[in-house]
């Protein structure tokens, strides 16, 4: 449009104004998972949770096993349920609030909102570790002043393997939402899934072996301890190909075509 | 400058909108008018990229909004004033906004200020706020990147006679600065008093366009008599098309001149005698559209 048609319009508008790169569409997802109420309780209440495992692990321990990777690891089960719940709400939050309306009329590229919200989750998943190291340290503190080990033996193959552990677990839940687009739908889909797994391989045994493959329950154990091998590595990949990429990719196809009202 | 090509748009055998065209210049206040259901939302939609057309098209600028890089900064849009997510506060809605599309803070205060929400509004959560509250909010957002064109859909809704009044103002300014606006509603009155021009949709297509002053002199002669039965036996013998209102007076598609000497031969007394005006094109919107709304009330 040429503002010359029109003597009245003010030259107020510098032409083309660039987008927002991925970087500020990143930091504005972040700030959505923190800037509602129950967004700001779901993040404590991971970091809460995170602490009262440690506080846990500091009486039922024997006191020479208090030792830093015993207050690490098991920090890391809990927020693993929940970091999927904060995938979710990430993603069906826009969709169950109806502000999507707002976010894609910004940004109507939808695929680079959804590359932000991956990327806002990952970021939280990586800090969810982050906490767990510092909770895991001061429990290991806690140990020492209170007659426990309190050695800081740990194996830093731990670290990694923890981080793909929470990163795959939020992912899962993001894809889950994003293939549902329904809070509700999505949370109980991916919490029953396990326990599915679990029910149908003690039922079936023919399902038994699949169950290797496909049950991320077991699949993501091995991830909890310092050795991973590489048929653990393949299964792992298998079953996360199944339950992470591929919700995410057909959810990705469905929130670029859905109609937004 | 807004383009709408022949959109179209299909929901298995239901058509919601068909084969719509329609331009709004800069400078100008378009009024889009329909009842309930006859396709005004979806066509907005289509045009914000937010529902994909079955066929046609539609460009803002010269573009098609899918393909702007930073729209926020070219269109303000107003949806649905209640599609905000109820836990955040409106001065957050706005900031989120505002780093999106990269505009600096002191935008969130001033069109908190134009929109007339203050501190203690801004800080209390969106799920708190009344259907006029969430209206300032939303024109606040659509303002937030000092855009060019605004599309609204449905903008006065819940808003007080004051806040209309105020949104009116508001709507011509931004039009004489040489802005361009389109919006909605489902109620003449409220059009009127501040559109240039009319696009009137029913179930699905367009039934007229215009300015509004051709669309309003087109709309006959509005007459009343102390005896509206002889009035109505007079234009009948008289020949000149006549629609009974609801209030005794009767719209006639002629001059006041024609329909006065009609009434002077019969001998009959005139209360009322004039360009039919709004109370005609009123009568044209609710012929034009009586069908589709029907059908819309029966699927």
């Amino acid at each position: 449009m040429t503002t010359t048609a029109v003597p009245t319009a003010p030259p107020r508008h510098e032409p083309a104004v660039a987008g927002p790169s991925l970087a500020r569409l990143t930091a504005v997802e972040l700030r959505k998972l923190a800037d509602t109420r129950a967004g700001r309780w779901l993040l404590i209440t991971i970091g809460l949770i995170a602490a009262v495992i440690v506080a846990v692990q500091l009486f039922v321990l024997d006191a020479p096993d208090q030792t830093f990777t015993a207050f690490f690891t098991p920090s890391l089960l809990p927020v693993g349920l929940l970091l999927p719940v904060l995938g979710i709400l990430s993603i069906t939050g826009e969709w169950s609030q109806r502000s999507a309306l707002t976010t894609f009329a910004l940004v109507p590229r939808r695929e680079r909102v959804i590359v932000a919200k991956l990327a806002a989750v990952v970021l939280a998943a990586l800090a969810s570790v982050v906490v767990s190291l510092a909770v895991a340290a001061a429990g290991t503190l806690a140990a020492a002043a209170t007659g426990g080990a309190g050695t800081w033996t740990f194996d830093w193959q731990l670290l990694p393997h923890a981080a793909v552990f929470q990163v795959a677990n939020v992912l899962m839940g993001a894809g889950f939402g994003l293939l549902l687009l329904n809070t509700p739908l999505a949370i109980v889909a991916y919490l029953l899934l396990p326990t599915v797994w679990s029910l149908l391989s003690a039922m079936i045994s023919a399902l038994r072996e699949p169950a290797r493959w496909l049950d991320t329950s077991l699949t993501m154990e091995p991830l909890l301890g310092a050795e991973v091998t590489g048929g653990q590595w393949g299964r792992l990949g298998v079953s996360l190909a199944v339950w992470m990429l591929l919700p995410l990719a057909a959810g990705l196809v469905r929130t670029m075509r859905r109609e937004v009202s | 400058m807004i383009e709408v090509d022949q959109l179209t748009k299909r929901y298995g055998p239901h058509t919601a909108v068909e084969d719509v065209t329609f331009r709004c210049e800069p400078g100008s206040v378009t009024g889009f008018l329909g009842p309930n259901g006859a396709g005004k939302s979806t066509t907005m939609r289509m045009i914000c990229g937010m529902t994909p057309p079955t066929s046609g098209g539609a460009t803002v600028g010269g573009r098609p909004y899918r393909h702007l890089p930073n729209p926020g900064r070219e269109i303000g849009v107003l949806l649905d004033a209640s599609a905000q997510h109820a836990g955040r506060t409106g001065r957050e809605t706005l900031t989120l906004a505002a780093r999106t599309m990269g505009v600096g803070r002191e935008r969130v205060a001033a069109v908190l200020d134009q929109v007339g929400l203050n501190d203690t509004a801004a800080r209390r959560r969106v799920g708190a706020y009344s259907l006029g509250m969430r209206q300032r909010l939303g024109l606040a957002l659509a303002l937030l990147g000092d855009p060019r064109v605004l599309i609204l859909d449905e903008p006065a809704n819940g808003l007080d006679p004051e806040g209309i009044f105020w949104m009116r103002g508001l709507l011509r300014e931004f039009a004489d600065r040489g802005g361009t606006v389109l919006l909605s509603s489902h109620l003449l009155r409220e059009v009127e008093a501040v559109a240039d021009r009319l696009v009137v949709i029913g179930g699905g297509r367009v039934v007229a366009q215009g300015g509004k002053d051709e669309l309003l002199a087109g709309a006959g002669t509005l007459v009343r008599a102390r005896d509206a039965h002889a009035l109505r036996l007079t234009l009948d013998r008289a020949a000149l098309p006549a629609t009974a209102g609801t209030d005794g007076g009767f719209v006639v598609r002629a001059e006041p001149g024609e329909v006065g000497q009609a009434a002077a031969d019969a001998g009959l007394v005139l209360t009322e005698l004039r360009p039919a005006g709004s109370g005609g094109l009123e009568q044209l919107f609710l012929t034009l559209t009586a069908g589709a709304s029907t059908k819309e009330a029966v699927r």
